[in-house]
């Protein structure tokens, strides 16, 4: 393999670990960038060099986590591993992670965005005087007119989803996009993908910030709430304003318990008390795409449309015939459901029975 | 004193916002504005711990002239100074931009009377980028507290204070060093009722008026379109998907519609009988 004489080009992704878990959306983003990648190979056939996607991980013992992301398609990972990174706290992180950017100079930076994410990213791009696209829903490598190369064509909703904005950043690096778990899939593991593993020494990064100075953990509140995790779920029971109160929501339940599945809601139950924000669905909660996404008493908001219009197989229960939900789902039941959803439960158990015989 | 600085910004109810499918221009026409809905709850816990501790509450804002309607609403809630920033040459302005305009605006009202604590909504409902508040944060240097929940003490005296923050995955209570930079969760304090005395101040209270130039002088490459390293590329109306079949209860009874629904729900794969999906 000859060397390049010019530097590659960088697609960065950010390995998000907490207590040595990885958030799955590191992967749907190495594989996002490995397609950046791939899109600006006609660009450097007549250039010359090469382009790298290349994982970032810091935190505290847990460089065994690299050779996964490697698996996930990473050519490189960098890790930061040192007892100050041991929980996440947004300025050791972020200083430690600018640096690194100035460091290597990647082209591009792709962050989940999650509220771990969304912390980092913001105060990366800030120091960085970069720019920062959030929620992108779409990601291309694309010529811009009077841009002599292709830059990173972000398109995410804005106005609350009733408009689609496709952003650049022309004159600066890297070009930073935040994209939320779920919105691209899983890239195929490779076995044996072969990768190198980059140590970085916490000394030479900026001034660390010890575990107490300017922000201490004096506690972590676990609760059971937050094990709820609509996003990963393949079928998901979602509940509307529709639903007239939180009873409503055991009733779904038992429709979820069925199927296999989990409740999910709209942002109206949610205000009103009826169910946690963990369960919401929307512009202003989790992005989903299950396999199955049962709407019942569900308006459709064009706010909750965005965050579940990429299901498999939408089913929308709804009295209104009008209700814009109808315009997106795969099948639409125009009735009430509390004459649909026991109908439905009922259904499925006779089902069961006759299939067990 | 506990002082607080509240960031907060004037939004079209994007609810009513709707794209002209011949000129992909955004319509405004007739559509309300409202403070954006996290910057109220922002607003209402400053003014919270201003009863508790004794103090004042200065709300601030980069937006159009018409956005002095925002501030007084803050002033209605209990708010005691309200600072427009506006001007033509900060249109255009992206989240960096913008963290620009407001993290020198805040160290000038720093200046005049110390800040103890800096309030954000948690992000604003017409971008949703979350990124203002925490590019303030490492402008100014603050310790900050994304998605805080609740504020459990604020020590003017040692200089610290104990917040709560909603991660995805649990609570934090985070103890940083004063002045501190919150983003606020809806649960950070209930709106409160505008008070009488509140009220009448609002009606007649007028907002300053900051200029690019003074009484801050903004470094013109840093502002407006200028200073934004992101542009808009292009616009457009979301995708329009093909409706689906429609089953009517009424036609058929509930129990075709169900049976014929789960049919093809199986039928397509996304769900079986024994109990879920099998990947």
């Amino acid at each position: 393999m000859t060397t390049p004489t010019t530097s590659p080009r960088r697609f960065w992704v950010y390995i998000e670990q907490e207590e040595g878990s990885i958030h799955p959306v590191s992967w749907e983003l190495l594989g996002v960038a490995r397609r950046l990648a791939s899109e600006i190979q006609d660009e450097l056939a007549t250039t010359g060099g090469t382009a790298v996607v290349e994982g970032i991980l810091i935190g505290h013992e847990v460089e065994s986590l690299a050779e996964q992301a490697i698996q996930y398609g990473a050519d490189q990972v960098y890790v930061l591993d040192d007892p100050v990174f041991k929980n996440y706290r947004n300025k050791p992180y972020y200083s430690s992670l600018a640096y690194l950017v100035r460091k290597y100079q990647p082209e591009v930076f792709l962050i989940g965005a999650t509220t771990l994410g969304r912390d980092l990213a913001g105060a990366v791009a800030t120091n960085l005087g970069t720019g920062l696209t959030a929620d992108c829903t779409q990601l291309q490598m694309g010529e811009v007119k009077g841009v002599s190369h292709k830059l990173l064509l972000a398109t995410r909703p804005a106005f609350g989803g009733n408009v689609i904005a496709t952003i650049v950043c022309r004159n600066h690096t890297p070009q930073m996009a935040t994209v939320r778990p779920r919105v691209f899939s899983l890239p195929e593991i490779v076995a044996g993908a072969q990768g190198k593993v980059v140590r970085l020494s916490a000394e030479e990064m900026p001034p660390m910030i010890s575990a107490t100075v300017n922000a201490e953990i004096v506690k972590i509140i676990r609760n059971e709430a937050s094990k709820v995790k609509i996003e990963y779920a393949d079928i998901l029971v979602s509940g509307g304003r529709g639903l007239g109160g939180p009873a409503g929501f055991k009733l779904l339940e038992e429709l979820a318990n069925e199927l296999g599945g989990v409740v999910a809601s709209s942002r109206a139950c949610v205000d009103a008390g009826w169910i946690s924000y963990d369960h919401q669905v929307g512009q202003t909660g989790k992005t989903v795409r299950p396999r199955l996404y049962i709407a019942a008493g569900i308006s459709g908001a064009i706010q909750h449309k965005v965050g579940m219009q990429d299901s498999d197989f939408i089913v929308a229960i709804n009295r209104d015939p009008h209700a814009p939900i109808f315009d997106i789902a795969t099948v639409g039941i125009v009735g009430d459901l509390n004459d649909v959803i026991p109908a439905m439960i009922a259904e499925i158990r006779a089902q069961k029975k006759g299939s067990s015989h | 004193m506990f002082h607080a600085i509240v960031g907060i910004k004037q939004v079209p109810d994007t609810t009513n916002i709707r794209i002209d499918p011949e000129t992909n221009n955004l319509i405004r026409q007739g559509v309300p504005t409202i403070l954006n809905p996290y910057d109220a709850h922002a607003v209402a816990a400053a003014v919270e711990w201003k009863r508790k501790l004794g103090g004042k509450v200065t709300v601030i804002t980069m937006g159009p002239p018409a956005a002095v309607t925002a501030l007084r609403e803050c002033i209605e809630m209990g708010a005691d100074r309200g600072v427009l920033i506006s001007a033509r040459q900060f249109s255009g302005a992206d989240t960096l931009a913008t963290s620009y305009v407001l993290a020198e605006t805040i160290r000038a009202i720093h200046e005049q009377e110390p800040v103890s604590l800096v309030f954000f909504g948690k992000q604003a409902i017409d971008g949703d980028t979350a990124q203002v508040g925490p590019g303030v944060s490492v402008r100014l240097d603050l310790p900050l507290v994304t998605y805080a929940v609740k504020i459990h003490e604020v020590n003017l005296a040692d200089g610290y204070a104990v917040t709560e923050r909603k991660t995805e995955r649990w609570n934090e209570l985070l103890k940083t060093p004063l002045p501190a930079l919150l983003t606020c969760e809806k649960d950070i304090a209930d709106i409160p009722y505008a008070s009488l005395p509140d009220l009448i101040h609002s009606l007649t209270y007028e907002p300053e008026v900051w200029t690019a130039e003074a009484p801050v002088l903004f470094a013109t490459e840093q502002i407006g379109i200028k200073g934004s390293p992101t542009t808009v590329f292009k616009v457009t109306s979301p995708e329009r998907h093909a409706r689906g079949e429609m089953i009517k209860t009424v036609e058929v009874g509930v129990e075709n519609a169900v049976k014929l629904a789960l049919q093809k729900a199986v039928a397509a794969g996304v769900a079986n009988y024994t109990g879920g999906v099998r990947v």
